[in-house]
């Protein structure tokens, strides 16, 4: 895990198709964990797809779709401690729900609704990021705060493949490396920048090799693989956590949605490539994985779909049940201090 | 009370504010084993340590980003941006999350950060180590803004960003740096942001000015023959509209003098709220007197470009003449 994989190996897996590629192991995992990754990867691919659908009844805003993500997602916050910081992209609106936060307040979010807010400090989760990869240097500045502290939080940020592009990773990335902060930088490498693909990107071979300009150790993982991302989020961590510094995980999915619900990826994308990447999707190789290994049955699957939708059923509600907000907030907060002249030009000055 | 140059002032506050809060470290190129390439750090970093005074590697975004992750673990950075216009790539951070990052968390977390850069002209120096940038900074939302012209200031003003809880940006003029001497009182020392400061009173013509123009309005008021007010705005946010008012209702008739590029800049915040609010008061239209809407020149002809004595002098007397 600690070696850079050079260009044209093979990526790291665990799950195999349950034909010609056989099932690998892990360990440190139980049962009990295989489970409670099921239970989270089916409710944030349920939180997914009921977007989408909230999206198209106008009860969300535009939305930034992560079907087929969620292994990423799940499978690295899965190896974090709970006083681990997590620096999202849009692309994790919805981690928060992993610690708890609930699903009201993200989709709250995407209503553009000012419910649609967290204290960071609760969930250890820093605020969705917008704008590409800027979020990559607070994470390395937390990260490398911590540590100069004494304290043995570790950080982890999520960001995609077009964020490698922008200076914002690079100083990030570079700051984390010269401070030996204890940072996981996990790309989840889905090809594609909205229409961009990521040969249009990078001239680099693969985006892991990026992991020797800073001085740390470059992994390639299958970004569909729930255990492979965990696996490899481990390692990093623990080393980020004995002082060893920062890694660079790239885990490599496909993008087989719209980058977002206002995009429409039919004059650019290859439609084809598309469904064979669907077949390959995240959750159903988990769900076949734990079924052959005999943890999984129907009716467990049923019932956490069930939980799953009744959690969305009710975060719609509640995010829809929110009283219309202050308009008085928009002035809330933009200051600790605010100048006395916050308020010039209200009504006419 | 001590008699320092503007930069020993600036310095004389970093020691203080470091030895009074344990969470405040100052980081940026240069700041560390150099002391900075003007020596406004010099000493920290054998004082309170290579944790607390850091050398960054040299990326501005870089030092302004990690800054906000540093805040969110407890500390309260003081970054330093080498020169004016060295300090643009950091926008994208300072505009994005430092300016948003307390509202995005419904005040829950706090952003103390100060940013604090030499700016200005006149020094004779290469492109892009003269450049005025205030107006991109006060524009920001969510973020305070001051401007010193004298070393007590330079100290003063530069504790209570510190002390600040919203993140605050000090351009300090460095032209005056080391050409510049003033009394500063020893020890703590804070000028609260958001009051003016009279340089001097006078009734026939009011001089608004902050930074290194001070001194250029005061020069400007020597070659006239009229008696002039002088207020040096030295917070541009929170701004002193109240003395800003007084100033301009005194005596009527207002000359601003800025050395930032003309168009858009803060005298014409200054002049738009003088129109608006002290209209009745007024005797003339109120005058900028600016940089141009040019690239700061080549040094060998930079005095073609910055605001002199004269330039406010011969604006002083048409407006007396309104």
């Amino acid at each position: 895990m600690t070696e850079v994989v050079p260009a044209g190996r093979g990526l790291r897996r665990v799950i195999g198709d349950g034909a010609s590629v056989p099932d690998g192991e892990v360990e440190g995992l139980d049962e009990s964990d295989f489970l409670e990754l099921y239970r989270q990867l089916v409710l944030l691919r349920t939180y997914d797809e009921r977007s989408v659908v909230y999206h198209r009844q106008g009860r969300i805003g535009t939305y930034a779709i992560f079907w087929g993500h969620e292994a990423i997602q799940v499978g690295a916050t899965f190896a974090l401690d709970r006083g681990d910081w997590i620096f999202p992209s849009y692309r994790e609106s919805a981690i928060g729900l992993l610690r708890g936060l609930p699903p009201a307040t993200v989709l709250s979010w995407w209503r553009g609704h000012p419910a649609g807010w967290w204290n960071p400090l609760d969930y250890n989760l820093a605020s969705i990021c917008v704008p590409i990869a800027t979020q990559v240097p607070h994470a390395a500045g937390l990260a490398w705060g911590k540590k100069l502290r004494g304290e043995p939080t570790v950080a982890l940020t999520f960001f995609g493949d077009g964020a490698t592009s922008e200076g914002a990773f690079h100083e990030g990335a570079n700051f984390a490396g010269v401070m030996r902060a204890p940072l996981v930088l996990l790309c989840s490498n889905n090809q594609w920048a909205i229409s961009t693909p990521l040969s249009a990107q990078t001239a680099a071979p693969t985006l892991a090799d990026k992991a020797i300009g800073y001085g740390m150790p470059g992994a390639r993982v299958d970004g569909g693989d729930v255990l492979a991302v965990w696996e490899a989020t481990r390692d990093a961590v623990a080393r980020a956590r004995a002082g060893d510094g920062p890694t660079f995980i790239e885990a490599v999915t496909y993008r087989v949605a719209p980058h977002a619900t206002a995009d429409d990826p039919s004059a650019y994308i290859d439609a084809e490539r598309v469904e064979e990447e669907r077949e390959r999707e995240c959750l159903r190789r988990f769900d076949g994985y734990l079924r052959r290994l005999g943890l999984l049955d129907d009716e467990t699957a049923e019932r956490v779909k069930a939980e799953a939708l009744e959690a969305m059923r009710e975060g719609i509600a509640a995010a829809e049940a929110e009283p219309a907000a202050d308009p008085e907030l928009v002035f809330a907060h933009a200051y600790a201090d605010p100048p006395p002249t916050l308020r010039e030009g209200l009504l006419g000055g | 009370m001590a008699e320092l140059t503007l930069v020993e002032a600036v310095n004389d506050c970093l020691h203080t504010e470091l030895a009074r809060d344990d969470s405040v470290l100052v980081m940026g190129e240069d700041v560390g084993r150099a002391g900075g390439v003007f020596r406004a750090t010099a000493g920290l970093r054998d004082r309170f340590g290579s944790d607390r005074c850091i050398d960054t590697p040299l990326a501005e975004a870089g030092i302004l980003g990690t800054a906000v992750g540093l805040c969110m673990a407890g500390w309260r950075p003081i970054c330093e941006m080498q020169y004016d216009a060295f300090s643009y790539p950091c926008l994208d951070q300072l505009i994005n999350h430092v300016g948003r990052y307390h509202w995005r968390t419904r005040g829950a977390m706090e952003f103390p950060i100060t940013l604090r850069m030499p700016y200005g002209g006149g020094v004779r120096a290469p492109e892009l180590h003269d450049d005025s940038p205030e107006a991109y900074y006060v524009h920001t939302p969510g973020v305070k803004v001051a401007i010193p012209s004298t070393p007590a200031d330079a100290k003063g003003l530069l504790a209570a960003a510190i002390r600040d809880p919203d993140p605050v940006v000090m351009l300090e003029p460095k032209l005056h740096y080391r050409t510049m001497r003033g009394e500063v009182p020893k020890g703590e020392h804070v000028t609260p942001l958001g009051v003016a400061r009279t340089v001097r009173e006078g009734d026939d013509l009011t001089f608004v000015a902050y930074g290194a123009m001070v001194p250029v309005a005061e020069a400007a008021a020597d070659l006239l023959d009229a008696t002039v007010e002088i207020l040096d705005i030295r917070s541009l946010k929170p701004l002193d509209e109240d003395a800003l008012l007084a100033a301009a209702a005194k005596t009527g008739r207002v000359v601003i003098v800025q050395e930032a590029p003309r168009v858009a800049g803060f005298g014409a915040e200054l002049a738009a709220i003088i129109a608006e609010k002290a209209m009745l008061d007024l005797q003339a239209p109120v005058v900028r007197v600016t940089g141009y809407d040019v690239p700061y020149p080549y040094w060998q002809i930079e005095d073609a470009y910055m605001p002199s004595a004269e330039r406010v002098a011969a604006a002083a007397r048409k407006l007396l003449e309104f």
